[in-house]
């Protein structure tokens, strides 16, 4: 069984037919990317399958639970984590608590606890500060612990965006353009991270690019948006290669 | 990783002992001086004040600094907790020794703003944008007038309200007026001094700290900093800020608490409960720096103390108070300013880093 499907996904806005009966199925420890022109809704089809929005029908299925219209946070916890087109981090915060935030719901203690400095406290913050630390490491950016967030370079934040999602511990984690803005060298170093976090995490990764390059790089399989529907489906090159795709992208 | 680890925890550690140190050495100072008789009667009435605004300053700066939402309506607050504390200590006036007594009313008046803050904070706080702003303005001065309007009785039957004057209480003759509408609450039991505003300053450092440092907190601040990926990492947003803006308001409750305390009549005026205390609040944050715990401590007693000595200066005084207003902010806040302490700092430490080299 997939880990991710979706049934007859569709939403409106207004008049406007934004998505319109979209099904997926994404199998387990795939790289999927999903792609299309500019406003095709490849976006908001990251915002129905978080919670952002509600569909106007269909389903989402992730691991077999049924998370249709669920609230952003019971899809967090569900197993669904992503990163955003622009940047969202916890910019006035250092570094090390970027990837904390994202522990947030495996680590508990209660506000009690943390006014009072309970034992629970000491030793529930000693092992989120390991588990934060070992992700940092992961992703090379263990010597910026202590920076402000909004302090490193462009690189680095997308990859902390990358390891705060990958706090939560999530089932399927979703990119939304991590390449944007990036220098040739910058999206090199992202491939690798995106393989190695599948390859490390075992990690099932859905992904939007326009980045032509990186999606060849590194995805295995494509579906390609266009309008709100689904235009293909299927292997990396034979979409890449289909006339409709390159008419939609380039027009006649 | 862990001497980082150490490095980090002693930093923050170390901040917060500052802190509390800096709150602990101004109190014995003061304590020096006021038994070698240097302190003129005019700073002695201020000692109590000073607590008073430090820990509301450090309560708002919680719900602006940290929570970042703008409250306008931090002096209502700390009415409520003013009047209902002063109001169960005049009630039990002659029956509790005053220790406990005061005790019991600082968590009356703790929990009483608490559960006004929780409240206004329900509905308003899963809107987005300003609304907070907006709303507690208005409660600020609804709370002031309610409270100008409303009288309150005790007898053997228990407790009595109205809105109309003190005769339509229909008291018993056993009984007592405890709030008189305008007049407000007379004889409540000056049970509040400098000692225990400095142990109440204590005891808000350090749950505003502690707050600021625990899961809590930091989820607080994801919060602030981006709401939209706090809620996709799964952080409840609105149980979190009401957490915050709630501790804020109850820590708000407890400076009217020791207000109330240290006055034998408490009104409830423009000049202390009104819009211009809430404003003035907020100014004491925005100049001691906004996050910043320790500035507003300062802030507060800086800002109460300048219009008193700057009496002798009469028409000048508030002119002066402005320019002062000006100057701290351009100092807090203006990125050559920020850029010259920074190369000041770099420069001294610095120093003392060959000083150690050639030792």
């Amino acid at each position: 069984m997939a880990l991710l499907e979706t049934k007859n996904l569709g939403i409106s806005f207004g008049g406007l037919r934004a998505v319109n009966e979209f099904d997926i199925s994404v199998e387990k420890g795939q790289l999927y990317g999903l792609i299309g022109p500019n406003g095709a809704g490849k976006t908001t089809i990251f915002n129905l399958l978080t919670g952002v929005y509600r569909p106007d029908e269909g389903a989402i299925l992730l691991d077999g639970v049924n998370l249709t219209g669920r609230k952003t946070i019971e899809i967090c916890k569900a197993g669904i984590a992503r990163t955003f087109q622009n940047i969202r981090l916890f910019g006035d915060l250092p570094v090390l608590d970027n990837v904390k935030a994202g522990l947030h719901n495996h680590y508990p203690y209660s506000t009690f606890e943390g006014i009072f400095r309970l034992p629970r406290y000491f030793r529930t913050e000693r092992e989120m500060n390991e588990k934060a630390m070992e992700l940092l490491k992961v992703f090379g950016l263990e010597e910026y612990a202590e920076h402000k967030a909004k302090n490193l370079p462009y690189g680095q934040q997308r990859k902390l965006e990358i390891a705060r999602a990958m706090a939560t511990a999530p089932k399927l984690l979703l990119l939304d353009e991590p390449a944007a803005g990036m220098n040739p060298n910058e999206t090199k170093e992202l491939m690798d991270t995106i393989r190695f976090v599948r390859d490390h995490f075992d990690m099932t990764i859905l992904l939007i690019e326009h980045d032509m390059k990186l999606v060849s790089g590194i995805c295995e399989k494509l579906t390609v948006l266009n309008f709100g529907e689904v235009l293909t489906q299927g292997d990396t090159q034979t979409v890449l290669n289909d006339p409709k795709v390159i008419k939609a992208y380039l027009g006649e | 990783m862990k001497k980082m680890k150490a490095g980090r925890l002693s930093k923050t550690t170390k901040n917060d002992l500052i802190t509390y140190g800096m709150v602990i050495l101004a109190y014995i100072i003061v304590q020096i001086f006021v038994a070698t008789g240097h302190v003129s009667s005019l700073i002695q009435g201020l000692l109590v004040p000073f607590c008073t605004y430090a820990i509301v300053a450090i309560a708002l700066n919680l719900t602006v600094g940290i929570l970042g939402e703008l409250s306008l309506g931090h002096a209502g607050f700390m009415c409520v907790g003013a009047f209902t504390s002063a109001v169960f200590s005049l009630a039990f006036k002659q029956t509790m020794p005053g220790g406990p007594r005061f005790f019991i009313a600082l968590l009356i008046g703790a929990a009483t703003a608490a559960l006004v803050g929780f409240l206004v904070g329900i509905p308003v706080l899963r809107l987005k944008g300003d609304y907070l702003a907006i709303v507690t303005l208005a409660f600020g001065e609804i709370i002031k007038n309610i409270i100008n309007a409303l009288y309150l009785g005790v007898d053997g039957n228990g407790l009595h309200f109205t809105m109309k004057d003190a005769l339509s209480l229909n008291l018993a003759e056993d009984g007592v007026v405890l709030i008189k509408g305008a007049q407000g609450v007379t004889g409540t039991p000056n049970d509040s001094n400098f000692t225990v505003g400095v142990i109440l300053i204590l005891v808000t450092l350090f749950i505003v700290l502690n707050f600021i440092h625990s899961r809590t907190g930091r989820a607080v601040m994801a919060i602030r900093d981006n709401r939209i990926a706090a809620e996709s990492i799964g952080i409840n947003v609105t149980k979190y800020k009401l957490i915050a803006f709630t501790l804020s308001a109850s820590l708000a409750g407890v400076a009217g608490v020791l207000y109330a305390h240290n006055l034998s009549t408490l009104n409830a005026l423009p000049k202390n409960f009104g819009y211009n205390m809430s404003i003035l609040i907020l100014v004491f944050v925005v100049l001691g720096g906004i996050g910043n715990i320790r500035g507003s401590i300062i802030a507060a007693v800086l800002l109460t103390l300048l219009p008193e000595v700057l009496r002798g200066l009469s028409d000048y005084r508030m002119l002066i108070y402005a320019i002062v207003l000006i100057a701290m902010m351009i100092f807090n806040w203006s990125p050559n300013a920020i850029f010259f302490r920074k190369r000041m700092r770099q420069r001294l430490t610095g120093g003392g880093k060959s000083e150690k080299e050639e030792a």
